[in-house]
């Protein structure tokens, strides 16, 4: 059978059609985004110079012509560790958003469309883990773990999953109700097929809307945790510690944190901007 | 006055008792997921094979994890939180020394932000469409997209260096003292929080604004500013004490980074020093006493709901 | 009568929608004398509560916009006068009710706040005196106990007692003329009679004159002295009240008449208007009314007819007008 009876909504078909009737905010959160993914994949050969190599005689320069954002305690190239610490930086906010969306996705579908003992017990379990701060959690269970970037996923998907949770059980409710879940059920299908192959496809949109404006959240999360000194380890480029490294510097030379903050700024708007985009224009439809 | 409508502030407690549990649950695993033998790990370099015996049976470490369980939620209601192995003193009263300078960050940030954004959101809702509405609307953009900790520096960066105004880190010892150096802190969390404020407050104002109730009392002839003051604004703050509490654990979270980094000798503070000296017992001690103030925050949020809005019952 | 209290000429409201613009309410005018109720009849969609918004100069949206001669009250042009002053005239000269109490009282504020705002602001009055006079209004719109629910909210009061107070927020402005929206449509039958006799009462006891605005013939029938008919923003008949329900003259006002079920009690079948109000952006050149006018004549489809004179105190605007039996 080539559809099914379920009002599936094509993902891309959507999106698609937003785009098309796009705004002034989702291009330009659009194009920053791309912007990033592209200067982060052509790192090697738009960076000026080896992101690693020191510098004994270029410390602490000032932006020039050769180093338009200045070197750092290392003599390194700023300019360079930015353009690079894309990479970690756009890699830390997609696999943070990826994480705790599957988790909370097949938690939340599950609990929804089950009910009953286990629906409540994932419930209080949610109430719980929002009780705690955010960051607080997170750095408690990084603690545990250890430093690094590792840890920083994993705890990520061990807070971030209830909101995504939350999300896709409400939907799958609601959805459990309709009558093309109790189509697909008369027609014979198994449980497993009409949760994950009817209710889910179609409880989805949502969560996939949530990601982007979360995406900011873990951006800005992976940074601060990295400014911390808890996720990436230097000498790795990242803009979070590059931020903290110069912090030492501030009086004496501004340009070393400045410009990797500008970068968490902009890639962060760019998100944000893309999520009320897309939202804006849901609404309009809706 | 009826006071039936807040019976709940009796009962809620007891309902918040299950979270509660569930947070000294999940604090227990997380102090148990301790790679390697806690009694070595709560002894610290003084472990010799002596001390960890007594430690284990002090502890009831040989018990089964249930038992354990147990003793740690005795141990918890007689307010031990366990020692702090940096500062060998216990934990509690440690965490309970660093609150000062953490309930002041918080509330001086909510203040200052709500000193911000209404205004804004005013402005913004009278302008909708305009190009006041439009800048608001991208310093809200940007506000929801700062890293508090750079935008903390380049503060630093304004004030302290290149003006001179603040105190660059540290707490004061006067009253006075503390202000001044609180001002900087405050104002960076406010700034982010006000972005989310202002773009809740707006859209209710504009609501409110559209409400029937609004054109009646305009059309007892009150004026725009009366209006506002007397009609819009109240009914708005409503949904605004809510977002305030909802984002309590957010704002937390910024206190933690914020005091890092202005070096204020707060909880925040004491956490990621914890974490970094692996100083268990405290920073199970933070991260307890933080979930337990964000659940307080929510029922508070819930009492002044209530006050403010005579319609809610809360069940 | 002597001079009107209020007198519209040639009000009319015209929404902006791109570059067309739609008459919403077209070129309205009658008067009211001291403690006149008008009443003022149409279908939903008739334009007669913008007119009435129009009146107030409180219009729903910024599209739209107010076009005129005059709208002449208590010595003041309300379309020549600046926000200002029209703001001072709102509440003082100019009150109005709603037809839904429940959303147009503000939830966070106590009954006699709300009512004392009014007084405070319009005469002055300090915060003692205000509350006592909110008390007393309570009291002459027959609120039980006044003195205990003027501390109330709106939500603790039933629909009809939510109805009361509104109108004693309006009064407690002391205006002149009330327009009042549909006061009684969200209401059931028991408490419409009553806030009815309400009104009656207010305007023997005040003097206050009144424009209510009604699709229910039979709310009309039993309190306004003149009726008037609009049909698609246009005013079709306006006379005396016992005149027009006897022998209503323009065949709307007859078919409205013999859709009232009071009308119709021998009759099986509710009778029905045939067709639809046209859309107001796609009008007829005739006649807005023909389309679904039983006598209607070719001049009918060509011409619209202008509202006249046609008895004394009655005007009617029709090609066809059935006859007046009184007359002849």
């Amino acid at each position: 059978m080539s559809h099914s009876p379920s009002p599936t909504l094509s993902l891309r078909w959507r999106l698609g059609w937003n785009l098309r009737n796009g705004r002034l905010t989702l291009y330009c959160g659009l194009a920053i985004v791309l912007g990033w993914c592209l200067l982060a994949l052509c790192a090697p050969w738009i960076a000026p110079f080896d992101p690693l190599m020191q510098n004994g005689e270029l410390r602490l320069a000032a932006p020039s012509l050769a180093h338009p954002f200045g070197t750092d305690n290392f003599g390194r190239d700023v300019l360079s560790r930015v353009i690079w610490g894309a990479r970690t930086d756009l890699q830390m906010a997609l696999i943070g958003v990826i994480f705790p969306f599957l988790l909370g996705t097949c938690i939340g579908a599950i609990s929804g469309y089950i009910g009953g003992l286990l629906d409540n017990a994932c419930m209080r379990l949610i109430d719980i883990v929002l009780a705690f701060p955010f960051l607080v959690l997170m750095l408690a269970i990084m603690a545990i773990l250890g430093p690094g970037l590792g840890s920083f996923y994993i705890a990520m998907a061990l807070v971030g999953w209830v909101s995504y949770a939350r999300l896709i059980r409400s939907q799958i409710l609601v959805l459990k109700e309709s009558d093309f879940a109790l189509a697909a059920r008369s027609l014979g299908f198994s449980h497993r097929r009409t949760l994950f192959g009817h209710l889910l496809p179609n409880a989805l949109f949502g969560s996939v809307v949530f990601c982007m404006s979360d995406a900011v959240l873990v951006l800005l999360n992976g940074a601060a945790v990295s400014y911390l000194g808890l996720g990436v380890q230097p000498p790795t480029p990242e803009w979070g510690s590059m931020v903290a490294e110069g912090q030492s510097f501030i009086t004496s030379a501004w340009w070393i944190c400045t410009f990797p903050g500008l970068a968490v700024v902009t890639l962060a708007m760019g998100f944000s901007l893309l999520a009320d985009g897309v939202a804006e224009r849901l609404g309009d439809r809706s | 006055m009826n006071l039936a409508r807040y019976r709940f502030v009796l009962i809620r407690p007891l309902q918040l008792l299950p979270v509660l549990l569930g947070i000294s649950i999940i604090t227990f695993v997380l102090v148990r997921s301790i790679p390697g033998d806690p009694a070595r790990v709560l002894l610290g370099a003084r472990s010799t094979p002596d001390a960890i015996q007594k430690i284990r049976a002090q502890f009831g470490l040989d018990e089964p994890i249930w038992v354990q369980y147990l003793y740690f939620l005795k141990n918890l209601l007689n307010g031990d939180l366990g020692k702090s192995l940096l500062y060998k003193i216990d934990a509690l009263p440690l965490i309970a020394s660093r609150i000062e300078p953490t309930l002041m960050l918080v509330l001086g940030s909510v203040l200052l932000a709500l000193l911000i954004a209404v205004p804004l959101a005013i402005l913004a809702a009278r302008n909708k469409g305009g190009w006041t509405d439009n800048l608001i609307r991208l310093f809200t953009t940007a506000g929801l997209g700062l890293p508090a900790f750079w935008l903390g520096l380049m503060l630093i960066l304004l004030f302290s260096v290149h003006w001179g105004l603040f105190p660059v880190s540290g707490y004061g010892r006067t009253w006075a003292d503390k202000m001044h150096h609180l001002v900087l802190p405050c104002l960076t969390i406010a700034l982010a929080l006000s972005a989310v404020l202002v773009r809740n407050l707006r859209a209710s104002i504009l609501l409110e604004m559209q409400a029937d109730h609004v054109t009646a009392a305009r059309a007892r002839g009150l004026g725009e500013g009366a209006l506002l003051r007397r009609h819009i604004l109240p009914n708005s703050m409503v949904p605004t004490i809510n977002l305030l509490a909802v984002n309590i654990g957010w704002l937390i979270s910024g206190t933690v980074v914020i005091e890092s980094l202005f070096s204020l000798p707060g909880i925040g503070q004491l956490l990621v020093r914890g974490i970094f000296t692996r100083d268990y017992m405290v920073v199970q001690g933070v991260a307890m006493v933080l979930a337990c103030a964000t659940v307080a925050v929510n029922f508070i949020a819930d009492v002044a709901t209530t006050a403010l809005d005579p319609r809610v019952k809360i069940q | 009568m002597s001079t009107p209290l209020l007198q519209v000429r040639e009000l009319s409201v015209i929404a902006r929608n791109g570059p067309r613009e739609i008459t919403l309410v077209e070129r309205l005018s009658f008067d009211l004398g001291q403690g006149e109720i008008l009443g003022l009849v149409g279908e939903s969609g008739s334009g007669k509560t913008l007119a009435c918004r129009a009146l107030m100069r409180l219009l729903p949206s910024p599209n739209l916009r107010i076009e005129g001669k005059s709208v002449h009250l208590a010595g003041h042009d309300l379309l020549q006068l600046d926000e200002a002053g029209m703001r001072r005239l709102r509440g003082r000269e100019l009150g109005m009710i709603f037809q839904n109490p429940s959303s147009h009282l503000d939830p966070l504020m106590r009954i006699g706040e709300q009512i004392a705002e009014g007084i405070r602001l319009h005469q002055g009055a300090s915060r003692r005196e205000a509350r006592a006079e909110a008390i007393e209004v309570l009291r002459q719109v027959g609120i039980p106990d006044p003195k205990a629910r003027v501390d109330n909210y709106p939500h603790e009061f039933s629909g009809g007692m939510r109805q009361r107070a509104m109108i004693a927020v309006a009064l407690g402005c002391n205006p002149k003329v009330l327009i009042a929206d549909e006061p009684t449509t969200a209401l059931d039958v028991t408490v419409q009679a009553q806030i009815l006799r309400l009104l009656l009462e207010l305007r023997d006891r005040r003097g206050l004159s009144m424009i209510l605005i009604s699709h229910d013939l039979g709310v009309v029938a039993q309190t306004c002295d003149s009726i008037a008919v609009m049909y698609a923003g246009r005013l079709c008949e306006h006379g005396a009240k016992h005149q027009l329900l006897a022998h209503p003259r323009h065949p709307y006002s007859a078919g409205l008449l013999a859709c009232h079920p009071a009308a119709q009690r021998q009759v099986r079948l509710m009778t029905t208007i045939a067709g639809q109000p046209p859309l107001l952006d796609a009008l007829p050149p005739g006649c807005r009314f023909e389309p679904r006018c039983a006598q209607a004549l070719p001049l009918c489809r060509e011409q619209l007819p202008e509202l006249r004179e046609s008895g004394p105190g009655h005007r009617l605007a029709c090609h066809t007008p059935l006859l007046a039996a009184g007359l002849s």
